[in-house]
């Protein structure tokens, strides 16, 4: 049945209602990495529990907060209760979870933070020692902005994301009859740019769409999210699809488009499942489609999953792929504006951006431009990996320091070793160096750096990551992603990528370092689309912050990392070694020999080097040289 | 159901939608897990295009595979986080313990070994998965176990 704009109300009541039970309310973060940790058995073995105990308690699925450290989550809420979070469930835990519950006991010592919710009332006296979710050091430096919903709803009922202010956005332009322009004037005070990597203002875009003459008109959402170490879209809309379908309303209301298509990664099954239902119950609701909510605008979403190919996050490779073709760019004098999809006017923008336009809307330019920095306004969300003690998904105000970042937020190097580069940007960006981590996260700053804000990978590197392997390992990356259409790109990459080979093999010369620069920096100006134009940027940074361990591979034929395998040799070390064998038993090449209890040692012809001896060993008596 | 037919079906719910060649080789790909030359040659037919536009559609995309695959797939992650926490080790072991390089498949068709760019599992760095179900914090002295549980 097709809601008129009163009707939200209506559903916003019920919506808040199933947030806020009489009864309990227990919810399991269920995005990929939740469900990659056994989040499914923690369900499970929750409903059976409940189904036991006698409480009056529902079980359900939310998306993720983003503390995938600490996954599976599980977060208790009541009438007279804050949201109490519990980490690391196993069904075990999950059980005796909710005996605990049933004789009103909270487990304060199982809980990782208490959060109030939207009816925020003074936590009860019993559940007040645990930490405020605002006080915790992971949260704390946050701000959650886009990501807001993320965790708390369940990402397949609509209800739930109207209870909390969900299609107001569009409920509110529909009925105070805002313009198309004024839309777009609101997009343009709030300060937005492009959150997939170029930051381009998107009013832009959306002004230069709405002026195009021409009908039909597209807006496209990219969905494709193919940087290797970045997962925020999926999370959006593994956890708040919804919110990405209203910023598209809203993109195609402001322009003037009828359809609009989400052009998804196919490696998501889990966010193509959750926008799908998502798309269907927003068109039964007749939030899509004909005449939405009376105003005589209609507009409908399709998806298109995507072929698998990196190059297809290029603009016109993308709408190439949406139109059934090799997803090769085209040159960029032609405006996507003006002629994108089927050469009709077409705005694109990633699936943070139009999450982002639902909540501006919402909550006025000013909630949005009033965080971040002069010319990077809002927040940006990262995937902070790699060599961290938190690892997760953080939303931050633009301008934010990277060492606050790596080190307030996501808690330091993991096993305290030395901090080496954070990587940003993806195969795009660049590797920052230790001397620039009081740098401001923001387009500008990232750029200057050499590298690039990107779509939000943050990779932490430590002193055992070799910037040579890891410069060839991007550029492989590249290398195979290229489309071929371009030389620079298809010929270039691949000189560049065997001369880091040669270098990570000790074969290595002198010039090598001057043809690398050379090439990146044809590469750079020649290549047709962004992939080849930024593709030597992982390359270049490694040698502007790390040209020593560039000299060391070449001049002294050493890995001072002890990554690259043709320039490093184990041995053991005979004060240390026990004779325990372990490594013996492990080693798959039968490297190694000796007696029990008696010092052994490993054969260089034999040894592999995949370094199976060193991790098992409990003496370290393995040594890397 | 004979493939010929098959083909004809899946042409047919997409109609005559224009972008739809995508999503056509999708769903035969996903029906018998590679793209067979005849299954090509019929989609050709059928949608009134050359052989040869969608064989390099079919070739250029990541999602589709031109050759059999084996009853298991084992996928790496080759993710950036992955990879700097050892997928290349990891990768190496496999490689050796099936006697295949990544993208070939086992004599005996068991296996197919490939590479995957995140699969946003970042925290449980390195992963690996064998027919979609998850092994998070991989590490190589587990690898023979795991796969000889397939076997």
């Amino acid at each position: 049945m097709s809601i008129e704009i009163k009707d939200l109300d209506k559903i916003k009541e019920s919506g808040f209602k199933s947030l806020n039970p009489d009864s309990l309310r227990i919810t399991v973060g269920m995005a990929s990495c939740g469900l990659a940790t056994g989040a499914q058995k923690v369900f499970d073995a929750l409903v059976e529990a409940v189904k036991g105990s006698g409480l009056d308690a529902r079980v359900v699925r939310v998306g993720c907060i983003g503390y995938c450290e600490k996954e599976p989550l599980v977060e208790v809420t009541g009438p007279e209760l804050p949201r109490i979070c519990y980490p690391d469930m196993t069904p075990e835990r999950a059980g005796e979870l909710v005996k605990s519950l049933a004789v009103g006991n909270y487990r304060e010592d199982m809980a990782l933070f208490r959060a109030s919710k939207d009816n925020a009332a003074e936590p009860p006296g019993e559940v007040k020692d645990i930490v405020a979710f605002d006080e915790l050091p992971y949260f704390k430096r946050q701000k959650r902005y886009v990501l807001d919903n993320a965790g708390v709803i369940d990402p397949e009922n609509i209800e739930e994301y109207i209870a909390r202010g969900g299609y107001s956005s569009i409920g509110k332009i529909f009925k105070e009859k805002i313009s198309p322009e004024d839309v777009i004037e609101t997009i343009k005070k709030s300060g937005l740019r492009g959150r997939g990597g170029a930051g381009f203002p998107t009013y832009r875009k959306w002004e230069s769409a709405r002026r195009a003459g021409g009908y039909p008109k597209y807006v496209i959402c990219n969905a494709d999210e193919g940087d290797p170490g970045a997962f925020m879209d999926r999370n959006i809309l593994e956890s708040d699809p919804h919110s990405v379908i209203e910023g598209m309303i809203i993109g195609g209301y402001a322009i003037g488009a009828g359809q609009g298509i989400v052009y998804i990664r196919h490696e998501y099954p889990l966010a193509v499942k959750r926008l799908g239902l998502a798309l269907k119950q927003a068109r039964e609701k007749g939030l899509l489609g004909r005449d939405i909510m009376g105003s005589g605008f209609d507009f409908d979403i399709g998806m298109s999953r995507g072929g698998g190919a990196f190059v297809c996050g290029e603009s016109s490779a993308l709408i190439a792929s949406i139109e059934g073709k090799v997803g090769e760019p085209r040159p960029k004098f032609v405006h996507m504006a003006e002629s994108g999809l089927w050469e009709c006017p077409t705005v694109l923008n990633n699936v943070k951006t139009w999450a982002s336009v639902t909540n501006i809307i919402r909550k006025g330019a000013e909630s949005f431009s009033q965080i971040g920095t002069d010319k990077s306004k809002g927040t940006m969300i990262f995937a902070l990996v790699g060599k961290i003690k938190n690892t997760g998904l953080v939303e931050v105000p633009m301008g934010i320091k990277l060492r606050d970042l790596i080190y307030e937020i996501g808690g330091g190097i993991q096993g305290d070793k030395k901090f080496k580069a954070v990587q940003t940007g993806g195969p795009s960006g660049g590797c920052v160096p230790e001397k620039l981590l009081d740098l401001p996260v923001d387009y500008e700053a990232l750029t200057e750096a050499g590298s690039m804000m990107g779509s939000g990978g943050m990779i932490v590197m430590d002193e055992e990551t070799c910037m040579v392997n890891i410069a060839k390992y991007f550029l492989n990356f590249t290398m195979e992603e290229s489309c071929g259409k371009c030389t620079p790109c298809r010929e270039g990459i691949k000189q560049m990528y065997e001369i880091l080979d040669r270098i990570t093999k000790g074969e290595g010369r002198p010039e090598d370092i001057e043809t690398l620069e050379t090439l990146g920096h044809i590469i750079k100006e020649t290549s047709l689309c962004q992939l080849g134009g930024s593709a030597p940027n992982p390359v270049l940074t490694t040698l502007r912050y790390f040209k020593d361990e560039y000299m060391a591979h070449i001049n002294e034929k050493k890995c001072p990392a002890g990554v690259c395998t043709a320039l490093i040799e184990y041995s053991i070390d005979a004060d240390n070694c026990t004779g325990c064998g372990l490594c013996l038993k492990n080693c798959p090449v039968n490297a190694i020999s000796g007696e029990k209890k008696q010092t052994h040692t490993i054969d260089p012809a034999m040894c592999i080097k995949c370094g199976i001896c060193r991790s098992v060993c409990p003496f370290e008596a393995v040594i890397l040289k | 159901m004979a493939l010929i037919e098959k083909v004809d079906g899946i042409v047919e719910m997409y109609g005559s939608n224009p972008g739809g060649l995508i999503a056509i080789l999708q769903d035969i790909q996903d029906e018998y897990r590679y793209l067979d030359r005849e299954a090509i040659i019929r989609v050709a037919h059928d949608l009134k295009l050359p052989v040869s536009q969608v064989y390099s559609v079919a070739n250029f995309y990541n999602a589709f595979s031109l050759a059999p695959t084996g009853k298991h797939i084992v996928s790496v992650c080759l993710g950036t986080a992955c990879y700097v926490k050892g997928a290349g080790l990891i990768l190496d072991r496999l490689e050796r313990e099936m006697e295949i390089k990544i993208g070939e498949t086992t004599g005996d068709r068991l296996f197919t070994l490939q590479g995957v760019r995140c699969l946003g599992c970042c925290s449980i760095a390195p992963v690996i998965t064998i027919d979609g179900e998850i092994y998070g914090e991989i590490k190589q002295e587990r690898i023979s176990k795991i796969l000889e549980s397939y076997k």
